[in-house]
């Protein structure tokens, strides 16, 4: 890991002295543990406190809506996919980007962590190869990373960028044997009772602070729907309808987009899993029309395209 | 309860299915009276948001109905409608949505006999279901 810390300051360095970038853009250690934050650096002298770790899971793409400049920017598999939809979109041009493609392990699950040391606040945490250690004030305790990763990571199946102009590691072996939609298959078996019951308490907690929305680089609108009025789609308060309604709406303007990043839920102070409107949609969208999002900045998104043969069953 | 009868929100695109109701209308056929007719220029106008809002304001069903796929009267409306509405059924289904509520079907404006039979079926289906309230509110509608 630390050895990727070194190969993108030295990367960032070299690109921004060349003057190949105006900006680069990637992670630096955050001011509490398992936090990195995104950092953008537009001189050489400053690239130093770049960072890279398995704590990298917010998502860069973010950053680069409607830039104009050009930027260097790190990619992981899911990010790369990510900068594939802003091209498709057009958020931002191929050629305006110089990618550095890390081939990525995977990213952990803070909330596990905390879980794993029993609240007790943790002050520092090293990672060595395929463990780390987290330490507090009395204690020291060693986990392996294998276990404690995001559930999204755990079942990515395009951990190596589809997308860059630089790698700076071996690309890793991608996971076949994973069912990326156990969890949506479980959800499919309820019946209409219990789904409804499952999602309702899946958001109940949920204070529509908007970070997901925030977090997720497929939301750049102007004006989101839920800012809205006139007509008003969906109710400010945090009556369960209304949670309801942003969360699945949240969920629909991501159809055919989402490259279950895991950005959204990382970000939630709820601890909510929102990826379980999201996933669906990613599930449907591969089973009906064969389609993963961000795979190939060429290829137009689901829904912009149809076939004559489409899905029609379920129309009378 | 006792006298209950579902209301079901109905969006027509102008140039097929409406044209089937006025038709079916004028030939004075017979269809239950539970449906609040809105007419759009095309399938493909239909977002997601009038569904879901139609279910927050009382619906106990919807039925979307367009022109048969070829004969959009903006030649690929319908097209490109079929597929935001797979992926709106399945999303709506997967949070609990009852598969008997949300209905979708293509009937050309001659096909007025279709438009009855649909509108028959579709009442029976959603009445059967019984009020909604998944997706209606339980506090006071507030700013
Ligand atoms: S939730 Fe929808 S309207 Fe809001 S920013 Fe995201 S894509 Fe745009
Ligand atoms: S919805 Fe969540 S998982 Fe999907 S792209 Fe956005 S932040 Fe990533
Ligand atoms: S980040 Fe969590 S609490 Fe905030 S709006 Fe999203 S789900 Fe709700
Ligand atoms: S005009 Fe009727 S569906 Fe497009």
């Amino acid at each position: 890991m630390l050895k990727y810390t070194e190969k993108i300051v030295e990367t960032a360095k070299r690109l921004l002295a060349e003057e190949k970038v105006d900006v680069f853009i990637g992670y630096q250690k955050g001011t509490v543990p398992m936090m990195n934050e995104p950092l953008l650096v537009n001189h050489p002298d400053k690239a130093d406190t770049l960072y890279w770790d398995n704590f990298c899971g917010l998502n860069l793409c973010n950053y680069l809506t409607k830039r104009t400049d050009k930027i260097g920017i790190i990619a992981n598999g899911c990010n790369s996919r990510n900068m594939a939809t802003h091209i498709i979109e057009n958020q931002i041009k191929r050629d305006q980007l110089y990618i550095v493609g890390i081939p990525c392990e995977g990213m952990i699950d803070h909330r596990a962590v905390v879980r794993a040391v029993k609240n007790r606040e943790i002050l520092n945490i090293v990672q060595e190869g395929s463990t780390f250690v987290v330490k507090g004030k009395d204690f020291e305790e060693t986990f392996e990373k294998q276990k404690f990763l995001q559930s999204n990571c755990a079942v990515c199946r395009h951990r190596n960028p589809v997308l860059y102009d630089e790698m700076l590691g071996d690309p890793l072996e991608e996971q076949t044997d994973v069912n990326p939609y156990g969890d949506i298959e479980k959800i499919e078996e309820m019946d209409s009772e219990k789904k409804q019951g499952f999602f309702q308490r899946l958001i109940s907690r949920c204070i529509r602070c908007y970070a997901c929305r925030n977090s997720c680089p497929l939301c750049y609108c102007p004006t989101c729907f839920v800012d809205e009025s006139e007509p008003q789609w969906v109710g400010k308060s945090i009556d369960p309808t209304d949670t309801l309604t942003f969360h699945f709406l949240r969920a629909y303007h991501c159809a055919g987009r989402c490259t279950d990043c895991g950005a959204c839920e990382r970000v939630c102070p709820m601890g909510i899993s929102m990826r379980q409107f999201t996933k669906k949609l990613n599930k449907d969208t591969e089973e009906l029309f064969s389609w993963e999002a961000g795979l190939d900045p060429e290829k137009r998104p689901p829904l912009d395209v149809y076939r004559p043969d489409d899905y029609n069953d379920f129309i009378k | 309860m006792e006298n209950w009868e579902p209301k079901i929100a109905t969006f027509l695109c102008n140039w097929c299915s409406y044209g089937a109701a006025d038709l079916a209308g004028v030939s004075r056929f017979q269809y239950p009276p539970n449906f609040r007719i809105i007419r759009l220029p095309c399938s493909a106008r239909v977002s997601p948001k009038f569904v879901l809002s139609a279910f927050r304001h009382g619906a106990d069903g919807v039925w979307i109905s367009g022109c048969h796929p070829g004969d959009c009267h903006y030649l690929e409306g319908n097209y490109y409608a079929r597929r935001k509405f797979a992926l709106l059924k399945g999303l709506l289904e997967h949070i609990g949505l009852e598969a008997g509520r949300l209905h979708f079907s293509w009937i050309s404006s001659a096909e007025a006999t279709k438009f009855v039979d649909v509108a028959n079926r579709v009442a029976k289906e959603v009445e059967a279901m019984g009020p909604a309230r998944f997706f209606i509110k339980s506090r006071a509608e507030v700013a």
